[in-house]
């Protein structure tokens, strides 16, 4: 796990030392980033919120979206932070009344995202939260949504990114911040 | 949307309560769905509701907060983080990555599971488990199992809204339940 943008910042390396590595998760030959033992530690868990309220605190962020499930133990504490809307993103059927969803690919096949309708007005200042980026397949299809309702996507921000797979570049035009790359 | 009596002084409840959206018939026809999202979507509400389980919560000695997937995760890590807990995610199968512990339970239909990580909680330790809303009491009773099987003190079981006629405090092994609200 290397450090990342935040480079000097001291609360990196705990933040970073705290996350634990699965191999073979969920099949042979993914080295799973498991943010849960992140969690465990009441000081690294405050530090990570603490990273993003810092950056996101005086941008004037109205929306939090939050990717299920991970994205919704990150989201929230930074939403009640900054006092912004906290709205979750969600594989489909589980949010009641309207909404609207977008598809992405997956390795095989595809999945959709749902967002409700209503949750977010035209003219919002958005920020996309989730554990990790991959591929950016899931944020890719979080900023569509947001936009497609005319929010704007100021940024998305994950804990963890794993470069080789080239997730960022396939945010359309949108920034990434992220506190750990991983290898 | 009832306010509990012992509540009825607490300004913020009432505010809480009226952003709570209910959607007739999901996920199927004759169930009346509590959804927080609408609470979630105001600022002060949310702040509130996170600030009234730190209130009773802060100083308790509690060292771990478990949220139940999906929505225990939005609620959860506030509180956590305040009160300086460790936040423990109870997921459906197949979820948590490494080794984990099981526990089944009844469904209207079928059963399903909620599982653990194996060494995420520590004998001794004292827990909440949180969640959005109690209904029939089935999940809140598989995550105490798991804390208690783990060897944690299972505290309170603490949830913005309980469905009382669904009698799910019953089922909560003795543990306390925290309500904000009820629904009828």
């Amino acid at each position: 796990m290397m450090a990342s943008e935040g480079g000097e910042d001291h609360r990196l390396p705990r933040i970073a030392s705290a996350i634990r590595v699965i191999p073979d998760f969920p099949k042979p030959g993914i080295m799973f980033q498991d943010i849960t033992t992140l969690l465990l530690d009441p000081k690294a868990f405050r530090d990570t919120i603490d990273m993003f309220v810092e950056r996101y605190r005086d941008q004037e962020i109205t929306i939090i979206a939050g990717v299920e499930a991970r994205g919704f133990i990150f989201g929230p504490p930074i939403a009640l932070a900054i006092g912004a809307k906290f709205v979750p993103m969600r594989k489909p059927k589980k949010l009641p009344g309207e909404v609207i969803s977008e598809e992405y690919s997956l390795e095989y096949g595809t999945d959709r995202m749902e967002m409700h309708v209503g949750a977010v007005q035209p003219g919002d200042r958005a920020l996309v939260i989730d554990d990790l980026i991959a591929t950016g397949g899931t944020l890719s299809a979080a900023i569509r949504l947001l936009e497609r309702v005319g929010a704007e996507v100021v940024e998305c921000a994950c804990v963890i990114e794993l470069p080789e797979l080239k997730g960022r570049e396939r945010l359309g035009g949108t920034p990434l911040f992220v506190l750990v790359k991983a290898a | 949307m009832a306010v509990c009596e012992d509540k009825e002084q607490d300004p913020r409840i009432r505010r809480i309560a009226s952003s709570i959206r209910v959607v007739p018939d999901f996920p199927k026809k004759g169930i009346m769905f509590q959804d927080i999202t609408t609470l979630l979507l105001d600022p002060k509400a949310f702040k509130d509701t996170a600030d009234l389980f730190v209130e009773r919560y802060t100083g308790k000695g509690i060292s771990v907060v478990a949220g139940v997937e999906a929505r225990g995760f939005i609620f959860g890590p506030p509180i956590a983080l305040a009160i300086g807990a460790k936040f423990i995610p109870l997921r459906k199968p197949r979820k948590l990555p490494g080794e984990v512990i099981s526990e089944n339970y009844v469904l209207e239909y079928g059963t399903d599971c909620l599982q653990m990580h194996v060494g995420a909680v520590q004998p001794g330790e004292r827990a909440l488990v949180v969640d959005d809303l109690i209904a029939t009491g089935g999940t809140l009773c598989a995550a105490i199992s798991l804390l208690e099987r783990a060897g944690a003190e299972v505290v309170e079981c603490a949830c913005v809204i309980e469905l009382p006629e669904l009698k799910g405090r019953e089922k909560l092994n003795g543990k306390p339940l925290y309500i904000l609200m009820e629904s009828h």
